[in-house]
């Protein structure tokens, strides 16, 4: 055991890295937070046929492009953990970092989408419909920003080839938000 | 952790099979919106923008999150939060989508809905409040009565 590292940093006592262990438990209460808002908004989209009026109303151009630009964002994070597994450092942070680039791409879309759906009156509290939608999609967003921050904490480690092992890590957060966004898509820009 | 062999062609290949899907996705709710109303249009959309994005999240968890070769107890902890996401969905849905059941109607929502297009288009001028009989049929003789110690 080298000093100065935590004790938990280097147990393993389920044969998984503890690091790795905590991620999947956060995500595990993450399914929890995603799955209760996506399970609300279905029951009410089954009960409020009305819903799919106000569903077209989104952009679906808008939501597709930003799918598009999450799934790449997830290769990046992907091809970011090979060059760590491979030790290189420089190589997972110059991908790191165009992740991160690709998550303000779609906060920046997303915010031109929200200035013209808001523009045209449809707020929050316009109808239950739109609560969802700024709910459901302002906490993923959220995990977009919070993901792009810890990322790009890890990609100034993964620079000077240090704590390469978190690279996996966050990359699993990540492309847990663009699975997120895989259901989200459908339900709030498809289903009219 | 050098040593470790090339995997970027397989992630590369896993993308782009993404990207056809999503496609495939988009795709067919849009031919969907050309066909008329009824079943067939109904599965196309369930089948390319919901029963897709499945798949894309199979390939996701399974080859970027590399789910397909971690050890049994992240599964198991996965499968747990599943297991109550799918608990309250079945324990509050009946709730939010059927206007009665046994000993309780949803008097105040059911005249709400009433006034709604959609939902008349759906049930017919009259409105409607559901099928079931058992316990509630009292309630149903009279379009808002509750039935005697229902406590909503």
């Amino acid at each position: 055991m080298s000093a100065g590292k935590p004790i938990a940093t280097l147990r393993e006592a389920t044969g998984i890295p503890t690091g790795k262990l905590a991620v999947w438990w956060l995500l595990a209460s993450e399914i929890v937070i995603f799955g209760g808002v996506l399970a609300s908004y279905l029951m009410f989209r089954v009960r409020h046929p009305e819903f799919g009026e106000f569903a077209a109303h989104t952009d679906p151009r808008i939501g597709a492009l930003n799918t598009w630009v999450l799934l790449t964002s997830s290769l990046c994070a992907v091809l970011a953990h090979n060059a760590a597994e491979m030790g290189d450092g420089k190589k997972a942070a110059k991908l790191l970092w165009m992740t991160v680039g690709l998550g303000g791409c779609f906060l920046m879309i997303k915010s031109y989408e929200w200035s013209v759906e808001i523009g045209h009156g449809y707020t929050i509290t316009a109808n239950a419909f739109w609560s969802f939608y700024y709910t459901a999609a302002g906490i993923h967003a959220s995990h977009v920003i919070a993901g792009m921050c810890v990322m790009a904490w890890v990609a100034t480690y993964a620079a000077r080839n240090a704590e390469l092992q978190r690279v996996e890590l966050v990359g699993i957060y990540w492309h847990f938000v663009d699975l997120v966004w895989i259901f989200l898509f459908p339900l709030l820009y498809i289903a009219k | 952790m050098s040593g470790h062999e090339d995997h970027s062609a397989q992630y590369k290949k896993i993308y782009f099979i993404l990207l056809g899907l999503f496609a495939i996705s988009v795709a067919g709710p849009f031919v969907a919106e050309f066909m008329p109303e009824g079943k067939g249009r109904l599965w196309l959309v369930l089948i390319t923008a919901f029963g897709i994005a499945f798949v894309k999240a199979y390939l996701v968890a399974a080859k970027f999150m590399h789910l397909d070769v971690e050890k049994p107890i992240v599964h198991w902890f996965l499968v747990t939060a599943l297991v109550f996401m799918v608990l309250f969905f079945a324990g509050t849905a009946p709730d939010v989508i059927k206007d009665d059941g046994v000993n309780w109607v949803r008097t105040a929502e059911i005249e709400w809905h009433q006034t709604s297009e959609a939902y008349r288009a759906k049930h017919g001028e009259g409105g409607h409040h559901g099928e079931d009989a058992g316990h509630g049929d009292e309630a149903k003789s009279d379009d808002h009565a509750k039935p005697e110690g229902d406590g909503h």
